[in-house]
């Protein structure tokens, strides 16, 4: 079965623009010159790779970073990440960072006027399984305002860094919680103009992982660059 | 059944705290031969600012011109395993620098020959999706060549190509501008 020897880019509305102007930051870092379409090379399509010896089997368990237990509403976030041909991607690696429960980061930048907690760093990482499963215990991160436009707020999200296969199927994302009302005024969120594309990046409560008397389940699937080659490609 | 790739998000200014353990500013350990190559530089924002908070990586082929894990026929005998990969942060001036080896001329499966290169992801607070860039070497006969570089216009070709640096041999310095005149070149990926 071949492999692609290129990945097509994706529909423009699926993925966030570089400049957008309603999210202040992008004004000055966004490239103003067109992109460059170059074609795939070995360099694209080839890709760093992760094994067990690269991942602490506990650091998927962010509740148990420290000799105590962090405060908030405990959680799992599982999904599932596939290529664009629903192919599991096995022994990818991914890593997470978020705020805490009363929604501030262990970052000396952060200043958000709200309680560190001693028992929470709000950093993991895993290796997906064969079936490209994966799956974390942590606690749901807290909301917090930042200064883009007044009373602006981040609805609660987990950030997400995953390798896939190549150079070009790495994806950073945020995963976000369902019937949280920031969203809708999040710049952030809404740099995606295409609903569902922006609807995926919300996990979906999920009963299958809850956990009775223990932790609330959330399943998130992440889809990566990439699949097989077809005749129709070139 | 065809899915469509999940969107991207900012890294925002926190990464840190999730992405800094694989962060190292040299990828190549001691014994790897190979010529001893360091590149130092600056993100410059629209106001030619120091943006003290982006994050790079790199990915790139060894001596041979060799990607680790992607030439098995070639990588057998490879006993000092060479990553390939790094990540380095800038600081509060924007700084950033690694070290490493010069990597080789790469070779498609079809036989067409690439210069030496670099592979670079940006990220940082602002940009919605990661900014791939790549680092060329200056006065490497191969750069005519070469079909990416190739596609650039003449004129900004200079961007991506590594400047010498005074002091040890090898050193380079090579600046990320996101915009201006000197805007880096950076590719749809």
């Amino acid at each position: 079965m071949a492999e692609r020897v290129s990945y097509s880019l994706p529909h423009p509305s699926t993925q966030p623009p570089l400049l957008c102007p309603a999210y202040v930051s992008s004004q000055k870092r966004a490239p103003t010159m067109p992109l460059i379409h170059a074609p795939h090379t070995i360099s694209e399509m080839s890709g760093p790779s992760f094994s067990a010896a690269d991942a602490e089997a506990r650091a998927c368990d962010l509740t148990r970073q420290s000799n105590g237990a962090p405060l908030g509403e405990r959680i799992i976030v599982s999904g599932q990440v596939l290529d664009e041909d629903a192919r599991p991607v096995r022994s990818t690696l991914i890593e997470i960072w978020q705020a805490n429960a009363a929604g501030r980061y262990l970052h000396a930048k952060d200043q958000h006027d709200a309680p560190l907690d001693p028992h929470f760093i709000g950093c993991g990482h895993t290796l997906t399984d064969e079936e490209g499963r994966y799956r974390f215990i942590t606690v749901r991160p807290g909301a917090y305002p930042w200064r883009n436009h007044h009373n602006a707020w981040r609805p609660a999200h987990i950030h997400f860094s995953l390798f896939g296969p190549a150079f070009a199927s790495r994806l950073v994302t945020q995963m976000y919680f369902p019937g949280d009302v920031l969203q809708a005024h999040d710049p952030i969120f809404n740099s995606i103009a295409d609903p569902g594309a922006r609807a995926r990046l919300i996990a979906e409560f999920d009963w299958p992982s809850t956990i009775p008397e223990t932790a609330l389940g959330f399943r998130f699937d992440i889809v990566l660059r990439g699949g097989r080659a077809t005749p129709m490609e070139k | 059944m065809k899915l469509v790739p999940t969107g991207w998000q900012t890294v925002g200014p926190f990464f840190s705290i999730g992405l800094e353990r694989l962060c190292n500013e040299n990828i190549a350990a001691a014994h790897l031969e190979g010529e001893r190559i360091a590149i130092a530089g600056r993100v410059l924002d629209g106001d030619g600012a120091p943006v003290p908070d982006a994050l790079l990586e790199i990915w790139q082929a060894d001596a041979q011109g060799i990607y680790p894990g992607h030439n098995a026929s070639n990588s057998a005998g490879h006993e000092n395993r060479f990553r390939g990969f790094t990540r380095v942060a800038t600081n509060e001036r924007g700084e950033f620098r690694f070290a490493s080896i010069k990597p080789g001329s790469v070779r498609e499966g079809g036989g067409q020959t690439h210069a030496p290169h670099l592979v670079v992801s940006v990220f940082m607070r602002g940009l919605l999706t990661r900014l791939v860039t790549r680092i060329y070497f200056p006065d490497d006969p191969r750069n005519a060549a070469d079909v990416v570089l190739g596609l650039v216009p003449a004129e900004r070709r200079n961007a991506l190509i590594a400047r010498v640096a005074t002091g040890a041999r090898g050193s380079y310095t090579w600046d990320v501008v996101l915009q201006g005149p000197e805007e880096t070149v950076f590719f749809a990926c």
